[in-house]
């Protein structure tokens, strides 16, 4: 898994810098912008600012956030009633035209979120998402088999504990605030923050406990 | 600005609609019934926003819950297993309150 995704990573960043891809899309993709330059639509510079907004986002911008709310609980408060005003606290700004929701794990109710339209993501926040996220396969099994999906990402959900979907059609775009793991009491908020990778922030896994992580 | 025809609680059915173009309401929810969970604001319809259209006037937009059950035949998972999603007000109409297993999440 980590492997194919780094592939993939280390191919976007090629098409970015070089525009070597020869694909018929990145071809096509590159037509597109050449006129939308050409007809004075966008500039270059327009496509560069954007290329770089979205790269100087990342999961750990997420991670802070998590990281923040385990240690500071009127944080968490806010993180869960207004998430923008909560991530500008931190120095991280997801102005624009779309609203964040974070959803609480607790010890009744696991979350999990998909775009089974397309690929909606707070990519305000985190980046762009994996490439797995956008796959019609995800897509399509978290809605109706979202436990088996969890199950192959190495994470059982017990049968009490409820699995709440939030599948992000419209204006909305969601985060998972993750249960803080046990034996977690004497870490730092930046050791925390450590835990938390891009996966639990979607919901297909968990922090896990300093023991077990890597 | 419009008053929210619904309220969280409310037992909705997503409309059975077949309706081309840029859609944002998923066919594995059209003709369903669930309960409003939260209501979320006003926002420009994006079936008008994707062709160049203004998007007015905006539309309300409903988080609407769904027992999985309800959602998928010989679903695997717990029954309490919910689904939320975002629907515009357009494609929500008002349900019977006739079953009351139905939408009993605990979450909302």
């Amino acid at each position: 898994m980590s492997e194919t995704h780094n592939a993939h990573t280390h191919e976007e960043h090629e098409s970015i810098g070089s525009g070597s891809t020869t694909s018929p899309y990145a071809r096509r993709i590159r037509a597109i912008e050449a006129l939308l330059v050409e007809r004075g639509v966008l500039t270059k510079e327009d496509v560069l600012r954007q290329i770089e907004y979205m790269e100087a986002r990342s999961p750990a911008n997420g991670a802070r956030l998590v990281a923040r709310a385990w240690v500071d609980p009127e944080f968490k408060a806010r993180l869960l009633s207004d998430t923008k005003a909560a991530a500008a606290e931190l120095g991280i700004d997801a102005s624009g035209p779309v609203e964040f929701v974070t959803v609480e794990n607790t010890p009744e109710v696991h979350n999990l979120i998909v775009c089974t339209l397309c690929s909606c993501y707070p990519r305000a926040i985190l980046g762009r998402p994996p490439d797995w996220y956008k796959s019609f396969n995800y897509r399509s099994r978290a809605v109706n088999e979202p436990r088996a999906v969890m199950r192959e990402f190495g994470l059982e959900i017990p049968e009490d504990v409820e699995v709440a979907v939030h599948d992000s059609s419209a204006d909305i775009r969601y985060l998972v605030l993750p249960m803080r793991p046990p034996g977690t009491e004497d870490m730092s908020e930046e050791e925390l923050a450590r835990l938390v990778t891009r996966d639990c922030l979607i919901g297909v896994t968990i922090p896990r406990e300093p023991a077990h992580a890597v | 600005m419009t008053t929210a025809k619904f309220e969280p609680g409310d037992p909705v059915r997503v409309r059975a609609d077949e309706k081309p173009g840029h859609v944002r309401t998923p066919g594995y929810v059209r003709g369903k019934t669930g309960r409003i969970a939260s209501v979320l604001g006003e926002f420009r319809n994006p079936e008008m926003l994707a062709y160049g259209g203004s998007g007015l006037p905006k539309q309300h937009l409903y988080k609407v819950a769904f027992r999985q059950t309800d959602l998928w035949k010989d679903y695997p998972g717990s029954p309490d297993d919910a689904l939320y999603i975002d629907i515009y007000e357009h494609w929500l109409e008002p349900a019977l309150r006739s079953d009351p297993r139905q939408a009993t999440s605990r979450r909302g």
